[in-house]
């Protein structure tokens, strides 16, 4: 990532800090208190802005990005880190979503969770990009990630619609929403309008700068899994080439001394990569990825194997 | 594509045909989540009475996770994806006979488990056309959405536990529309219930146009 990118990381953060700063000022310290719902009214410059990101800028950019993704043209690992990043963002704002949304809903209506069709198909929404998270969480080749989270975030976009509307049908005593609510759209006027959008634009660039640090995070990943399967590979060569240009070593043919060199080479092999996947304990992924990577090992093995195939299978076998 | 899609349903149903694993697995399975659910709600016939559609689609959702995790299991073995892969088969028509198979497999549990929230939930059913059609509309949107996320998490080590997270989240408006379908049906409540399948009609055409415009990509990934 460039300078510049940083240098606007940290723009859109400091922007994000001092937006929120003032919005909490503003909720608190300025805005009177609502007729009806009381100091409970201040739950509304945080919990509509945080719904907005989470189910408009966050899935939204999530299946902008991966259709971008599956299209061919524009197919670059950009597009799907963009969209894992949105995704991960938009987990935690729809969860945020609930809680609040929940905390309003105890003193409101008496109970912490209603099944009405908002509740409900948020929800949802939430489990079906747990798993799109699950999904990306396994090990895989880049790539091969990639797509298969572009067709899994495609394809639980292609639901929300339907998501919705069942849910909508089948609890048709669903609330109305909350600006939309024309019993609610006369009350929110002044300051308070004021502090509400300020809100919007507040959680709006919070979640530009998650998904920026987020997609920074990702970039970072992948790099350190990249340089740890160059150094597993380099160091794998120099091994091999160690192992075939040792004096010691059995020349072609000789039975008996050859065959006890390819299991040692194998299971140094077989040691370094349990030595990485320690090492990278934190990044679980890349360790497997550089495991999986390691364990056939074909081509550099082959050049001791082939000689002997017949001695070198069976102490393999056994070891196995 | 058509061509292709009967040849792999037909691979598909031969397999299960000879195996029997649908026979002898699956279909014991869906008569025991019933008899459990039977267990959990008491003995007492109108609660059960009430709960039976949406105990039975519950069922037939639990049911779609095995089946389709089974058909991914046929295509596990021995380099079968690599063949299926090289065998020049569209994968349009590998999506679409994998989901002919799988749906084949959720009729013939649906027959039993009809048979079975009849005879132990002791159910009448008021309108037979209503439930029929949306048994039919379910069982395609259920099957497609099965295999496309059976395809996605084909070959990974985690997939047992990773596709039911994946697909039964999907399937909730299946779940909703079929079993309020069915107590209309139940009940004889034509025209509430025909409104459902408005919502299962869209399911099953969405997901079969995605699985037939996504399946390639996903054949060459996995």
């Amino acid at each position: 990532m460039s300078a510049r990118m940083r240098l606007a990381t940290r723009m859109v953060g400091l922007a994000a800090l001092v937006s929120t700063a003032f919005t909490v000022w503003l909720a608190f310290w300025v805005t009177p208190p609502a007729k009806v719902m009381g100091t409970l009214v201040r739950l509304l410059y945080l919990h509509p802005p945080v719904a907005w990101v989470a189910l408009y800028c966050a899935f939204g950019l999530a299946a902008l990005s991966s259709l971008l993704y599956l299209w061919r043209r524009t197919r670059t690992l950009f597009w799907d880190r963009l969209g894992a990043s949105a995704v991960e963002v938009g987990v935690v704002f729809t969860a945020l979503t609930l809680i609040t949304g929940s905390l309003w809903g105890r003193p409101t209506w008496g109970v912490w969770w209603t099944w009405t069709a908002r509740l409900t198909s948020t929800a949802l929404l939430l489990v079906l990009f747990l798993g799109y998270l699950a999904l990306r969480r396994v090990p895989a080749d880049p790539e091969v990630r990639a797509r298969r989270c572009a067709v899994a975030a495609l394809v639980a976009f292609v639901d929300v619609p339907i998501v919705m509307f069942s849910v909508d049908w089948w609890q048709t005593l669903h609330q109305q929403g909350t600006v939309l609510n024309p019993g609610l759209d006369l009350k929110v006027h002044g300051s308070m309008a004021w502090t509400m959008l300020l809100g919007f634009v507040a959680m709006t660039l919070v979640f530009v700068w998650m998904v920026l640090v987020r997609y920074r995070v990702e970039v970072l990943a992948d790099r350190i899994g990249d340089e740890e399967l160059e150094v597993s590979l380099s160091e794998r060569w120099a091994e091999g080439s160690a192992v075939t240009l040792d004096p010691g070593a059995p020349s072609r043919g000789a039975p008996g001394r050859g065959a006890p060199g390819l299991p040692a080479t194998l299971v140094g092999v077989g040691r370094r990569a349990e030595d990485l996947a320690e090492h990278a304990s934190p990044v679980p992924e890349h360790a497997s990825l550089v495991a999986e990577h390691a364990a056939p090992v074909p081509e550099h093995a082959s050049p001791v194997a082939e000689p002997l195939p017949g001695h070198a299978t069976e102490p393999l076998g056994g070891r196995r | 594509m058509w061509r292709d899609a009967l040849l792999v349903a037909g691979k598909d149903v031969r397999i299960e045909l000879r195996s029997r694993v649908a026979l002898w697995q699956v279909l014991p399975f869906a008569v025991l989540v019933l008899v459990l659910f039977g267990f959990a709600l008491g003995p007492g016939p109108s609660a059960l009475r009430v709960a039976a559609p949406g105990l039975y689609w519950l069922a037939v959702l639990f049911t779609t996770v095995l089946a389709t995790q089974r058909s991914m299991a046929i295509e596990s073995g021995e380099g079968t994806r690599d063949g299926l892969r090289l065998s020049g088969i569209d994968p349009a028509g590998v999506f679409l006979g994998k989901v002919a198979a799988v749906a084949l497999q959720l009729v013939a549990v649906q027959v039993v488990l009809g048979a079975g929230i009849v005879v132990l939930f002791d159910v009448h059913v008021a309108t037979w056309w209503l439930a029929l059609v949306a048994s039919l509309l379910a069982t395609v949107g259920l099957s497609a959405a099965g295999v496309l996320y059976g395809a996605l998490s084909a070959g990974l080590r985690v997939r047992e536990t990773l596709l039911p997270l994946l697909v039964l989240p999907i399937v909730a408006p299946v779940l909703i529309a079929g079993s309020r379908a069915w107590s209309a049906a139940l009940s004889g409540a034509v025209a509430s219930g025909a409104s459902w399948l408005k919502i299962l009609g869209p399911f099953a055409a969405v997901y079969l146009a995605v699985g037939v415009a996504l399946y390639g990509p996903l054949q060459e990934t996995a």
